[in-house]
């Protein structure tokens, strides 16, 4: 690991402004991800910005009926809070099902949606990938690729997203508020990740030295009845191959209003907009949830070894909104 | 124009076990390698190094962290309390003693890891902390029974390559109601 300098951030300013001085510096939260890249030496940072101190640990209620969730809660925090497992059950669902118990006493919010992907050319720091090393080229698009995107990809680049927290956050339009040397600035979470293109290196569209300062869920009655299912290769604590974040709103048997995301298909989480466009005002039944899947995988660009991610998906969105549909009923 | 280099160095003091220690160490030290490298306190073990196989897990500020991706310079001015510091006295903890009681290992490499991440556990649970594989995790609903699944979903973070989980996991249970019926019992005792 190469040398570096600490220091604590004592206020959101003062830690924006140590970062806007030194471009090789970076912020430290909980360090599940960081620190493990900087033993490999993926990431060489000259100096971190511990940012764990600063008062962004709350969640608290806003006016509208949502709740704003301060950037270093950690995802247990975030998890157990009483508020949000009544109003977004999805995603205490979602931040359980990543990682360990360990890793979600020390992962933060603003972390979460930061972390890197786990592509293995991408943790490999002697090998190439665009992403780490622009230029360098995509060994995964020809290589092991099993659990790599299947939606929004390109040549340059086929790794996804590795969040499970995004995903649920994406279903429920949360936005991302952010201090730069230049001012605060906010986001909605679905344009916060760049298209990957030919610029995979370029991952958000947060000025650089950002920091995220608090993610705001705005009220969504919907969301009180959300489900998220995730599908891995073993029973806990493992990334997804597939995940769906999704909430539905039914009266008379038709579908008031319907939320859908997807996980692990896509170098960011996925709304599935064109999902959600099929289930309005639809029947709330299996044929129109399964066109409804249809309608979104429909894009899906599968490469040689993970075309069983579309069929996949499709069996987790129609059994995940069968669920919701079935509890809506009961 | 970029700052001059700070320092990659500190002075810290790190409150492990109820003791104060004192430390100048270089910011790339893990607060696994303090424990073990600098401060002798060699019962937190390193398995992976890399977050996987929660043989380092530490309690810090009373909840269950790996040590290998904690930054030492990091824990300055929390609470770290290791395998060696949960017992009271010559009283083992409770999760010791079931572990014992019930063969809660093998070889016993992972077994202060799998300890100091019981002890978490069975707080979690009686906080109301829901698991992925709790059922409602609606507020109102209580905590979930702690059955097996529960403990193995909990204690996914904590690898065991003698497989000894089918032990662990009743010694989690044990000590686990154990502990419900002390609490019972200082609720009872606070009442009367």
């Amino acid at each position: 690991m190469k040398e570096f300098g600490y220091q604590r951030a004592r206020d959101v300013t003062g830690a924006v402004a140590l970062l806007a001085a030194d471009p090789d510096a970076r912020y430290l939260g909980g360090g599940t991800n960081l620190v493990d890249l900087m033993k490999t030496g993926v990431e060489r940072p000259a100096r971190l910005v511990d940012v764990r101190e600063l008062p962004l640990d709350r969640i608290e209620p806003t006016a509208d009926g949502g709740l704003r969730i301060g950037a270093t809660v950690t995802n247990s925090d975030l998890a157990a809070h009483p508020e949000v497992r009544r109003r977004y059950p999805a995603l205490t669902q979602a931040v359980l099902a990543g990682a360990s118990g360990q890793l979600r006493n020390m992962a933060t919010v603003g972390g979460n949606l930061l972390q890197r992907t786990r592509c293995g050319y991408f943790t490999d720091a002697a090998g190439p990938c665009n992403k780490r090393n622009p230029g360098s080229g995509c060994p995964a698009v020809a290589g092991e690729h099993h659990n790599h995107a299947v939606l929004g990809a390109s040549g340059h680049c086929v790794a996804v997203h590795p969040s499970d927290m995004g995903v649920a956050l994406t279903a429920f339009d949360a936005v991302v508020s952010y201090e730069s040397a230049d001012g605060p600035g906010e986001r909605p979470i679905t344009d916060l990740y760049l298209p990957v293109g030919d610029t995979p290196h370029r991952e958000t569209a947060l000025p650089p030295g950002a920091l995220i300062t608090h993610v705001s869920l705005p009220a969504a009655p919907v969301a009180a009845r959300s489900r998220y299912r995730k599908v891995r290769e073993r029973a806990s604590f493992a990334f997804a191959i597939g995940s769906v974040a999704a909430a539905l709103d039914i009266e008379d048997g038709r579908i008031r209003e319907a939320r859908l995301a997807l996980g692990a298909v896509a170098s960011r989480p996925w709304r599935a907009r064109a999902a959600e466009a099929v289930l309005t005002g639809a029947p709330a039944d299996g044929a129109t949830f399964a066109a409804a899947a249809d309608a979104e995988l429909a894009a899906a660009e599968p490469l040689p070894d993970n075309g069983y991610k579309v069929p996949l998906m499709r069996n987790l969105v129609v059994a995940v909104l069968t669920e919701l549909a079935g509890r809506d009923a009961r | 124009m970029a700052p001059a280099p700070s320092s990659t160095s500190s002075a810290i003091t790190l409150n492990i076990n109820g003791e104060k220690h004192h430390l100048s160490i270089d910011h790339r030290t893990t607060l696994l390698d303090a424990l073990r490298e600098r401060l002798d306190l060699t019962g937190t073990k390193k398995g992976c190094d890399q977050g996987q196989c929660g043989a380092c897990t530490v309690l810090v500020d009373q909840r269950r962290v790996v040590s290998c991706l904690s930054l030492a310079v990091a824990a300055e001015g929390r609470e770290i309390t290791t395998i060696e510091g949960v017992a009271d006295g010559e009283h083992l903890h409770p999760v010791q003693q079931a572990f014992l009681d019930l063969d809660g290992y093998q070889c016993g490499y992972c077994t202060p890891g799998q300890i100091c991440s019981a002890i978490a556990v069975i707080e979690e649970h009686a906080a109301g902390w829901p698991s992925a594989v709790t059922d409602d995790v609606g507020p109102e609903a209580g905590p979930p029974p702690l059955t097996p699944d529960e403990i193995r979903e909990r204690m996914s973070g904590n690898l065991c390559r003698c497989g000894a989980y089918v032990s662990i996991v009743r010694a989690v249970a044990h000590a686990a109601e154990a502990h419900a019926e002390d609490r019972t019992a200082a609720t009872k005792e606070a009442a009367a």
